[in-house]
């Protein structure tokens, strides 16, 4: 019997992020346009295997997937059983940027959701040039908290438990039970504070309320998508955040929650193929 | 009957009949069984002005009483009224019902007292809730 592989290569890049060493978990696939993906929050790059095997993408873009320091393959940093791992804003986009350098990617799509889907914006105001397009899923410049992070990492709660147990709500009901509890492994397998740590930036140095009215669309075009049942970011924040960008195209997602491309791949195709193939085309 | 002497209302109750269902839905859900075995306090669940007292013992729902009580202790209460319940337990609810997070988050419901069992069993604990939803609507729950 041949053994059956997917299409996916993936490998360790060495590069320096803030200054320090960093072996960083990398996965591709495809040939064209590059094609970054960004991760949720306390998850890793396996939410993006079904966009990383769509050859109706593969065909046109070559779809890079890392996994963020502290986050899946990747390790953290030399050191870091001393400090507390916080995500800032500052930190998060030099880390694109400086990606995207090391692979020499040539204006490079990017696609991020929840945290990654805060950065475009951040990307979008701030270094339109270096970007052919951006797409944020589950993305707006500011949410209303739901919890305290505090609980995300003590010892008389199981983290990864209640990391999962917090997200599983944001997932639509209709994504197939399969689809969601891989998604929510992904959360019960994160090493430990590492989600409080992404959630500094997203609640605590992330308010984009200034910045997004910076963006210029027409420096580079930006796409919108968030899902009717995330109630953590929702579609009506995604919309306050669209009124202060022109020219930003906003889609709804009906039946889907906070982990589109991974908690039901075959219906997040039909709103993302459209998107890339207006990418691609234009 | 309330404190009072006047009675609940028809919606009230049929959410709480639902509610009274839980020690058979329960045990009939081993994997619930199996994931929530370290769960064993008394909880409350509000529907409107109903009390209910949700006796947890290694995971199973040993009992639960339909208030008014005269300082019964519990653990943790989560209380909603009577039509955010309704939603809740829609068989498809809508976005925004879905989820006991998405309830709280808005102020549609409440939860209070000791939280570390209650996160420290969260995925339990929102299933329970959510056990009803496969039950026919209008059925008695006894």
């Amino acid at each position: 019997m041949k053994p059956r592989f997917e299409p996916i290569v993936g490998r360790y890049l060495h590069l320096e992020l803030s200054g320090r060493p960093h072996r960083l978990y990398v996965e591709e696939a495809g040939q064209g346009i590059p094609l970054v993906c960004l991760h949720t929050a306390g998850a890793d790059g396996r939410q993006f295997r079904h966009i990383l095997n769509d050859e109706a993408i593969t065909a046109h873009y070559r779809v890079i997937v890392f996994d963020m320091p502290w986050h899946g393959k990747s390790l953290p940093p030399e050191g870091f059983e001393r400090e507390e791992y916080q995500l800032t804003t500052k930190s998060y986009t030099e880390m694109i940027l400086d990606i995207c350098t090391a692979l020499d990617l040539d204006k490079p799509v990017v696609m991020g959701c929840s945290i990654g889907g805060r950065i475009v914006l951040n990307l979008a105001a701030g270094h339109p040039e270096r970007f052919r397009a951006l797409i944020g899923l589950e993305s707006a410049a500011y949410q209303q908290p739901w919890y305290d992070t505090e609980w995300l990492h003590r010892p008389d709660v199981h983290g990864g438990e209640v990391c999962a147990a917090l997200v599983s709500g944001m997932m639509a009901p209709q994504s197939p039970a399969v689809s969601r509890h891989e998604t929510l492994w992904m959360y019960k397998s994160a090493g430990p504070g590492v989600f409080k740590g992404d959630l500094h930036f997203y609640r605590i140095d992330g308010d984009l309320r200034a910045v997004v009215s910076r963006i210029d669309t027409r420096k580079c075009p930006l796409y919108l998508l968030t899902g009717e049942y995330d109630f953590s970011c929702t579609p009506d924040d995604t919309k306050r955040t669209a009124e202060h960008i022109d020219g930003v195209e906003v889609t709804v997602m009906e039946k889907l929650g906070h982990f589109p491309m991974s908690e039901n791949p075959e219906h997040f195709r039909t709103y993302i193929l459209p998107v890339l193939e207006k990418i691609r085309c234009a | 009957m309330t404190p009072d002497g006047s009675s609940h209302d028809a919606a009230t109750l049929r959410i709480v009949e639902r509610f009274e269902a839980l020690p058979a839905l329960a045990a009939a859900d081993a994997d619930l069984l199996r994931r929530g075995r370290f769960l064993t306090c008394d909880f409350e669940i509000g529907v409107g002005p109903i009390p209910l007292l949700v006796r947890m013992v290694e995971g199973k729902v040993a009992s639960i009483a339909r208030g008014p009580f005269l300082l019964k202790p519990w653990v943790f209460a989560i209380r909603a009224p009577a039509e955010v319940w309704e939603k809740f337990l829609e068989p498809m609810p809508a976005a925004g019902w879905h989820d006991l997070m998405a309830l709280t988050k808005v102020g549609r419901a409440r939860v209070e007292g000791n939280l570390v069992p209650f996160m420290g069993n969260l995925q339990v604990i929102k299933d329970l809730l959510a056990l009803p939803r496969a039950q026919q609507v209008g059925r008695t729950g006894r």
